[in-house]
């Protein structure tokens, strides 16, 4: 994120609101994740947010390997072609998708008729699993990541606009525009709409739930690797206990915009990153920490099923 | 009454009897295991009257600890050395104790109030998320508040005042007070189970509406199982504050107040013996494999294991160890042969 000099209040305000779009952003890539299991299942898939720092890792092993990461700390990294970029976000998302979908299949199916508090724990289970076992795998010791591509800065009047800004919010629109053609004009997301609108009756129509259900994780899934490597990119280092703050605020995002809505998600991660970069900025980052869930409180009593949810019996 | 006095009593003489027990016979490390169970036993089975009883799903049981904890933490200072200052930690006055820990359950019980009432509104997952999003505004605000040390938290909290012959021992009275109090949570709670205020709640478990026509006021007995949890959960912050002598607002985020859902579902959500078993079970399983994990020199691998364990837990069994059923004489009389159905 960028700094701000000390400009008129327009400006500064302006600085933040895009600034806070690019935190929004990666908020709204990882809300999609949470918001479309919870309209198929009706669960709080925790262990989302550890799949974004599985994302995140597979990237930084991809560019170790292929020798993309300085020899010594302190050493400019070199800069990597933006299509090998995208090959190592591509095959970070495979390897999530894989991940989220073996999560589904071990960790909830068998819970599939349990009730709804048993699957969430075993959610936590597999979230301090993936956390602790990250520390195992990986080491606890905080990883440099590298920005991979050369740092611009655009300039639009006064506001300044990093190129891996740029690069985050350009990057979550076309996913997200490309998910909601896939929801709305696809047979499987055709599946998707059907399963999270009535699983039963789904299943009666000749709809395979078991296929649609890993279908959903696999998508979120690769959607949280997406915005683990974006993130990276832009913040000095990762950890194998980075999902548990942004997991919680994107989940967050997701109530807020109403759960179960694709554009809902999106909304509501722009939400909260815009309104915690201002208030972070023109005020006190601890009361940013809150703002989210100030929003959350307030969404929930005054309209339960978020700003673009449909009201339904159930939620109230 | 009598009987509850005299209950009260003997728990008393018992508590008094393993602090001095321990003091004599046990290492103080393996007393430290035995008081981080019983304060996580008194958040256990506070959280099991909102969320086993009544039905409710509160994911916020962390920030009515920290509230209890820092205006106990702050009570017992400012009577004991009368400002913030630096130095040797004392012992807290046995009035100054016991007023400190009142005040932090007084303190957690008007957030109780301010948190349940608005949840009247919410169901399922929406409360949870809702109480979640109340626990962490609480820990963020505390955390912002340079007067009370900000993210470092407020320390040299005195020590648990004294009992005749329990001096010389670097456990203190801790035993005795903490069992005191989940002594004194567990026999409330198995009375309030069986009393009236008890079936109401869970007749609203059940079905609210039915249980609204037969005349339970469900607003009102809802916010009182708040209150009851938290107030409870104010006097185990209390009690952690004084037995640790510092606290931070971060001994309180999120992954505490699902330690103790966590706690409640393993144990089988809605007992009490249920919510006591899974209190030790978890603040204990991670302890016990820590030797497992020097041994081999992995870092994080105890909590590894403990998360296997369950998540293989709630696949083999979801109802949690004892289901909605109490472990008591009773049932040991069904399942020995010849026994009672």
């Amino acid at each position: 994120m960028v700094p701000v000099a000390s400009v008129d209040f327009t400006s500064q305000l302006l600085q933040y609101f895009a600034n806070g779009v690019a935190k929004g952003s990666t908020y709204a890539l990882m809300a999609v994740g949470y918001t479309l299991v919870y309209g198929v299942l009706q669960l709080i898939n925790f262990a989302h947010a550890e799949v974004y720092m599985l994302g995140s890792h597979f990237a930084y092993y991809q560019a170790k390997w292929g020798g993309y990461l300085p020899d010594e700390p302190g050493a400019k990294p070199e800069s990597v072609p933006i299509l090998l970029v995208g090959a190592f976000i591509a095959i970070a998302m495979l390897a999530c998708a894989a991940v989220g979908m073996l999560i589904e299949r071990v960790a909830y199916r068998p819970l599939r008729n349990a009730g709804r508090l048993a699957p969430l724990i075993t959610a936590i289970g597999v979230s301090l699993f993936l956390q602790y076992g990250g520390q195992v795998v990986f080491g606890t010791e905080p990883k440099l990541f590298p920005t991979f591509v050369e740092t611009e800065v655009f300039e639009i009047g006064s506001v300044k606009i990093p190129n891996t800004n740029l690069l985050i919010v350009v990057t979550t629109f076309v996913l997200m525009l490309g998910l909601t053609l896939f929801v709305s004009k696809t047979r499987p997301g055709a599946a998707m709409r059907a399963c999270s609108h009535d699983m039963r009756t789904a299943k009666l129509m000749g709809i395979n739930v078991n296929a649609t259900i890993s279908l959903t994780f696999a998508i979120g899934s690769a959607l949280a690797a997406v915005a683990g490597v974006l993130v990276a990119m832009d913040q000095p280092a990762i950890t194998p206990l980075m999902g548990v703050r942004i997991g919680l605020k994107a989940f967050v995002a997701a109530v807020v915009g109403g759960i179960g809505s694709i554009p809902g998600a999106a909304l509501g991660g722009l939400v909260l990153g815009v309104s915690e970069s201002v208030v972070g900025g023109l005020w006190d980052t601890n009361y940013a920490e809150a703002v989210a869930f100030v929003f959350l409180i307030v969404v929930l009593l005054l309209k339960p099923s978020g700003l673009l949810g449909k009201a339904t019996r159930e939620k109230v | 009454m009598a009987k509850t006095v005299g209950l009260l009593l003997a728990g008393l003489v018992a508590c008094y009897g393993l602090n001095w027990f321990l003091a004599e016979f046990i290492e103080v490390v393996y007393v430290d295991y035995l008081n981080l169970i019983g304060i996580a036993i008194v958040l256990a089975v506070g959280l099991n009257v909102i969320n086993g009883l009544t039905g409710q799903f509160s994911l916020g049981h962390a920030g009515f600890m920290a509230i209890g904890a820092f205006v106990a933490g702050l009570v017992s200072i400012q009577l004991t050395y009368g400002e913030m200052s630096s130095g040797p930690l004392e012992l807290a006055g046995l009035g100054t104790f016991l007023l400190s820990l009142l005040l932090a359950g007084l303190a957690a019980a008007v957030l109780g109030v301010v948190v349940g009432a608005p949840a009247l509104r919410l169901k399922g997952d929406y409360l949870a998320i809702a109480t979640l999003g109340f626990a962490e505004i609480t820990r963020i605000l505390l955390t912002a508040q340079d007067s009370l040390g900000g993210p470092t938290g407020i320390k040299r909290i005195p020590k648990m005042p004294l009992l005749p012959g329990t001096g010389a021992w670097d456990g203190g009275t801790s035993v005795f007070w903490i069992f005191l109090v989940v002594f004194t949570i567990v026999l409330f709670s198995a009375r309030l189970q069986r009393s009236t205020y008890g079936r109401a709640l869970i007749a609203i478990r059940e079905n609210e509406l039915a249980a609204e026509t037969m005349g339970v006021r469900a607003a009102r007995m809802k916010v009182m199982a708040f209150v009851y949890g938290a107030f409870f959960a104010g006097i185990a912050g209390g009690l952690y504050a004084h037995y640790q002598h510092s606290v931070r607002p971060d001994d309180f985020t999120s992954i505490r107040s699902i330690e103790v859902v966590v706690m409640l579902v393993l144990g089988g959500l809605g007992s009490i013996t249920g919510a006591v078993l899974g209190a030790v079970a978890v603040t204990l399983v991670p302890q016990l494999l820590r030797p497992l994990e020097e041994q081999l020199q992995v870092n994080g691998l105890s909590m590894v294991v403990y998360a296997l364990l369950l998540i293989l837990m709630m696949i083999f069994r979801p109802q949690g160890i004892f289901g909605q059923r109490e472990l008591s004489l009773k049932l040991f009389r069904r399942i020995l042969p010849g026994g009672r159905k």
